[in-house]
């Protein structure tokens, strides 16, 4: 949870990703301090999902470099990112749907296991205790996010807010430093929003939180830092008092209606 | 022994009346999964053996082939089922294991038979390394597809290699019956029927381990979401070849089982027609539980000699009454399919949750 020798957890340096001739990153900075919420914001289009999918190794950039904890990290395979201590939600969830809640939740601790390939071929050694470990630390996260009561239905006999909590428990129960949440506001209703806002800011303590909305009051509640994208390229940074005042950003994404100035 | 029993085992304490301090059922999922699924085979081993002391010398070579084809369908379920993918070629790794076994009886005859079986698995293994990491990153169809291939090409192997191979004509070896001190108390297939089985639980013991523990989570997790298991820090590509080379393993001592029951191993047995019926009756027996393989493995062995008699009764032609039981097979697949796609097992378990919610 604590970082040493470098202030930043994640740099991202001149990151540029091109689909054939479409050029979906330009030359993009990304700064992530340990702890506190990043957001990401931009019209449809702008490349916040790319991304997201370059920070979590789904995509490989064409160019640029990232740092984790001051250093180029040792693999960019997706696996290895995650065991490293990056987790992230998806805007589908992608739960997995045959598999029970508690399940869910225990295949994200799965990197706090201890037992090495051996006990987990035979299930000897370390196995059975790691077993429990993670059992009572997917049920602990259940608790956490007030679903425990559903460890043992399927996915998909829930309602959707209810799997949004699902979602973000299997992210959060493997204790990451950086957590990458997709669109968690998308689909849920105003007074859901506002408790979300309360538990991504609580996330925020113990980790460092980007997220990528399309919900602007939420995105000014909950951000200490903001960052703009604009057909792949960042038009603006800072807090979220100096993003709104940005007559870039007003005229990108804002401006083009008075409402939604809010 | 299922990953749906324990399932239930874990359900139950939210369904029913809050749980005692220590109630059997918590102390008995308190114990290492391996000691576990030991202990329910050497309970099934006993359930096995006291049925054939009962059915006595006539049925215990069938017995014996639903024991080595249950664990071959267990393999491929956790293939299939467990990590989601499928293979046409299961059948290729029986032979495999099948013609190592002849091999190893026919030349080496000083080695005894359990060392026979773990020279089987390892050469199995091996096999299932080969092709896994070279299928690694095919997905669905195409996986199928170049195992297909393994299936329907191994047995040529066999004509190729005529000398060493013996041709359609196979390879036929002696295998020894009961030892001396047991020969008035059990006739020689009784005595091989039960080392099958024997074989046949620990193996299904150490398949139902990696099933329902952290590597049968991390296969389920792939087979439903590959991204998503990734981003949980759960090596894809290395996970599935790991699945299939333990399905592949199941496999291979299935088939040396077979050859020391039948004392002979022939291409064709080993056709594409084995691959597909195996994975047909892991659909019908059910799909994602360890039950669904005995019930597969049932169906292989019993089925079709109950299809075919049923024919014979209604005296039609020869060409009728060779095919009939076949197509009777497929028609119950697809009723299967529409109806009850969960197989065999679905349908039990929808009777057992009705029962209980009556008595409840």
């Amino acid at each position: 949870m604590t970082t040493t020798a470098t202030e930043h957890l994640l740099t991202a340096e001149g990151i540029t990703v091109r689909f054939g001739g479409l050029t979906a990153l330009d030359d993009v900075d990304l700064r992530v301090r340990p702890g506190g919420v990043t957001g990401l914001i931009g019209p449809n289009g702008a490349g916040k999902t790319t991304l997201f999918n370059v920070l979590s190794g789904v995509l490989r950039p064409t160019s640029g470099t990232i740092t984790w904890k001051g250093a180029p990290p040792s693999n960019r395979r997706t696996h290895h990112l995650a065991r490293a201590g990056i987790a992230r939600t998806f805007q589908g969830l992608n739960l997995f749907p045959l598999m029970t809640v508690l399940d869910n939740v225990a295949v994200g601790a799965d990197r706090l296991a201890r037992g090495g390939p051996l006990s987990l071929l035979t299930g000897l050694g370390r196995h059975h205790r790691d077993e429990r470990e993670l059992r009572e630390r997917a049920m602990a996260a259940l608790e956490r996010f007030g679903v425990a009561d559903t460890a043992y239905r399927l996915p998909g006999t829930l309602p959707y807010g209810v799997q949004k909590q699902v979602a973000l428990a299997r992210a959060c129960v493997g204790d990451p430093e950086l957590l990458l949440l997709d669109e968690p506001a998308g689909g849920l209703s105003g007074g859901q929003i506002g408790d979300l806002a309360a538990q991504i800011r609580e996330l925020g303590r113990d980790m460092a939180v980007v997220l990528v909305e399309h919900h602007m009051d939420l995105v000014m509640e909950v951000c200490d830092h903001i960052v703009v994208l604009n057909f792949g390229r960042v038009i603006s940074t800072g807090t979220p008092d100096e993003v709104r005042a940005d007559p870039e950003v007003t005229r990108a994404y804002l401006g083009t209606t008075d409402d939604g100035n809010e | 022994m299922s990953t749906s029993a324990t399932e239930r085992e874990q359900r139950a304490p939210v369904s029913g009346p809050a749980s005692t301090a220590r109630s059997p059922r918590e102390r008995w999922r308190a114990l290492p999964s391996p000691l576990r699924h030991l202990l329910l085979a050497a309970l099934a081993l006993v359930v096995v053996t006291g049925l054939l002391l009962v059915t006595g010398d006539l049925t215990a070579l069938r017995f014996a082939a639903v024991g080595y084809t249950m664990l071959s369908i267990a393999g491929l379920q956790l293939l299939v089922g467990g990590s989601g993918q499928v293979s046409l070629g299961h059948g290729a790794f029986m032979m495999i294991g099948a013609y190592t076994m002849a091999l190893l009886v026919g030349n080496l005859p000083m080695l005894p038979l359990s060392a026979n079986l773990v020279l089987v698995v390892v050469v199995a293994t091996v096999a299932g390394v080969l092709v896994g990491a070279a299928t690694a990153r095919l997905h669905g169809p195409y996986l199928a597809g170049a195992t297909l291939i393994l299936a329907v090409g191994l047995p040529g192997l066999t004509h190729r290699y005529h000398e060493f191979l013996g041709g359609s004509n196979g390879l036929t070896v002696r295998t020894a019956g009961a030892p001396p001190f047991l020969q008035g108390l059990l006739s020689a297939s009784e005595w091989k029927a039960l080392v099958v089985w024997t074989t046949v639980v620990i193996g299904l013991a150490v398949l139902a381990t990696v099933s329902t523990g952290r590597l049968g989570r991390r296969m389920r997790a792939i087979r439903d979401d590959e991204t998503a298991a990734a981003m949980s820090g759960i090596p894809v590509g290395a996970t599935k070849v790991v699945a299939f080379v333990i399905a592949s393993a199941a496999g291979g001592l299935a088939g040396g089982l077979q050859v020391y029951v039948l004392g002979t191993a022939t291409p064709s047995i080993f056709t594409l027609a084995l691959s597909l019926t195996l994975l047909a009756a892991l659909v019908l027996g059910g799909i994602g539980s360890m039950w669904g393989a005995l019930w597969a493995a049932l169906a292989v062995v019993y089925l079709e000699i109950w299809l075919s008699d049923a024919v014979r009764a209604f005296s039609l032609s020869r060409d009728v009454e060779n095919n009939l039981p076949i197509v009777l097979f497929g028609v119950l697949l697809i009723l299967v399919l529409r109806f009850q796609p969960l197989g065999f097992h679905g349908i039990l378990q929808r009777l057992g949750a009705r029962l209980r919610s009556g008595r409840h």
